[in-house]
């Protein structure tokens, strides 16, 4: 009985380690949003709150893909290319006749595809994450930009524009995807086999080898999805401007999705790290770039900012955790 | 009496180093065979042929006298072959239950990893091996030497093992848990596995094993009876490479 009350509070307690640990940037958030609104006096109105949501939703369901391959060890730069293909690839199957119903699945099957291709260099050539999707971020983005040949695709009679800027109950439907997608990655990395492996391949790729674990498999799963998690990013961008390009679009998200995975706690060396650190660290960034632009901060000094939050957010958070290890 | 594992003419090379020049070994139920050499002898690189996680070249394997085939460590396991290994090959990030299941995941009817039974099972095998282990919830890495060697033994006897190979087992550990992982092998012994022991220390090998097999540059120099040697003798053979 007294061991069995012992499991109890030893589990409980671990589980609130996880859960303050995953959570440890929520504080942040809080205060960024309150000081934002003291400043600006306007930013935790619902319409702007939406706002933010429907803004952070593609950064949101690329951070997620990302935190997939960094919790193995890797690193996925390639997202915003292919987010800008996809959404090509969706724009243009909408404007083909008789192709409109497959705009979606085509934004989807792009992602997919070339997510795959870097699982399988990865995975069976054993390349590094790094060089490889360093390759597929120049490669793809020339690739989006042939698709298009070189032009911006325009469809004012999207037949998916809905996705973009309709709501329900007052929830923008970019953000009820995100939040769909956060809570699915959650379910797949904390109750399936497959999550346990994605930790422990990040945790020892070689133990995971030995025992028995196929590391191509999971691999391959991890970049599979942070591709096609970049398609369905490309779909819903496309969904919100009726339009892609194959040079502008995605720049640098990659940067912004690697940005909220770190904020959120998820180690660079993997094996160490939770979805819904990820999604507190998107929304972090979402709320600064909005917060400062309602403040009427510059352009220069946005980016400045920005960064230096990011830095000092993650340094605060190494030295917690310390403390924790020491007590 | 068939032997349990048979390993016939095993070669290896890498790179044209020759790892292991045709070497033959086998192991009876309830027998344990110490595996001596110094560091690059080829011990290691031998019983890796065996647990999957090496290809061999050419040679064979006999399991209850049948021959098989064993490319990766899954195929080991299949037939009911596990290894402790020196690096113990713990994700350092999970905890024990994780780690005593990893890559034999309990799952629940609906097909979910089951972490309650995962760990009352832990709980239960650790009550055996490990009396003083109470730390659950955890990573591995938190753990004292001991304590993670206690972690990688209860998942080589927890899945039913028959054939078990221990790669220096004891050298991590204080003296009194190498007293306890030598009660273990007698106990093990007496379940009938077969044990393949890996190990530096001839006085660990004498007390603990049946047959005691020499290597020496990837060749065999020898096997021979623990009650027919002298630790001298086997100090000669692990040397100058010669019987006694």
């Amino acid at each position: 009985m007294t061991d069995q009350n012992a499991r109890t509070v030893q589990g409980q307690q671990a589980r609130m380690r996880t859960f303050v640990r995953a959570l440890g940037m929520l504080p942040v958030l809080v205060i960024l949003a309150i000081a934002f609104e003291l400043i600006s006096g306007r930013f935790l109105s619902t319409n702007n709150l939406s706002i933010v949501m429907q803004q952070a939703s593609i950064n949101i369901v690329l951070a997620a893909g990302m935190t997939y391959v960094i919790l193995t060890g890797g690193i996925d730069l390639s997202v915003g290319s292919i987010l800008s293909a996809s959404a090509m690839a969706s724009l243009i199957a909408s404007v083909t006749p008789g192709w409109g119903a497959m705009a979606i699945p085509a934004g989807l099957a792009t992602g997919l595809a070339f997510g795959l291709i870097n699982g399988c260099l990865i995975a069976f050539l054993r390349l590094p994450p790094f060089i490889v999707t360093l390759g597929s971020l120049t490669a793809v983005r020339g690739i989006a930009r042939l698709m298009g040949s070189d032009t911006t695709v325009f469809n004012a009679d999207l037949p998916f524009a809905a996705m973009g800027n309709a709501t329900f109950l007052g929830i923008p439907w970019l953000a009820i995807i995100a939040l769909g997608i956060i809570i699915a990655s959650w379910f797949i990395l904390r109750r399936t086999v497959l999550g346990t492996w994605i930790y422990a391949v990040g945790g020892n790729q070689e133990a995971a080898r030995l025992t028995g674990i196929k590391v191509w498999l999971v691999l391959l799963f991890v970049y599979g999805i942070s591709g096609l998690l970049a398609g369905l990013g490309g779909v819903m961008s496309a969904a919100r401007l009726y339009a892609a390009n194959g040079l502008q679009l995605g720049q640098a998200y990659e940067l912004d999705a690697i940005a909220a995975v770190i904020l959120g706690g998820t180690s660079f060396v993997g094996g160490v790290g939770s979805i819904w650190g990820t999604l507190i660290g998107a929304l972090i960034i979402a709320v600064l770039s909005n917060g400062l632009i309602l403040s009427g901060v510059s352009d220069i000094w946005q980016f400045i900012i920005k960064g230096l939050v990011i830095i000092v957010a993650v340094s605060l958070d190494r030295l917690r955790l310390q403390g924790n290890a020491r007590t | 009496m068939t032997p349990l594992v048979e390993m016939r003419d095993i070669a290896l090379s890498f790179g044209g180093v020759k790892a292991i020049d045709h070497v033959s070994l086998d192991l009876y139920p309830g027998e344990v065979v110490g595996l001596l050499g110094h560091n690059g002898a080829g011990k290691s690189t031998l019983v890796k042929c065996l647990s999957g996680a090496y290809r061999m070249d050419s040679g064979q394997i006999l399991i209850d006298g049948q021959p098989v085939t064993i490319t990766n460590p899954r195929d080991a396991r299949a037939q009911n072959i596990e290894t402790i290994y020196q690096t113990l090959a713990l994700a350092d990030n999970l905890d024990a239950a994780s780690n005593l299941f990893l890559g034999r995941e309990l799952v629940t009817a609906a097909g979910f990893v089951d972490d309650d039974r995962m760990e009352a099972e832990t709980r239960r095998i650790m009550a055996r091996l490990n009396p003083n282990f109470h730390k659950f919830n955890v990573p591995v890495s938190a753990l004292s030497g001991g304590q993670r060697q206690s972690v990688a033994i209860a998942r080589a006897v927890y899945f039913n093992a028959r054939i078990l190979i221990m790669d220096e087992p004891t050298a991590a550990l204080g003296p009194h848990e190498t007293r306890m992982v030598g009660e273990l092998i007698a106990e093990l012994k007496r379940q009938n596995l077969g044990i393949f022991l890996i190990s530096h220390d001839i006085h660990d090998v004498m007390d603990l094993c049946d047959r005691v097999s020499v290597m020496k540059n990837g060749k065999l120099v020898g096997t021979e009876r623990v009650t027919d040697v002298t630790e001298d003798d086997i100090l000669g053979m692990i040397i100058l490479g010669k019987k006694p």
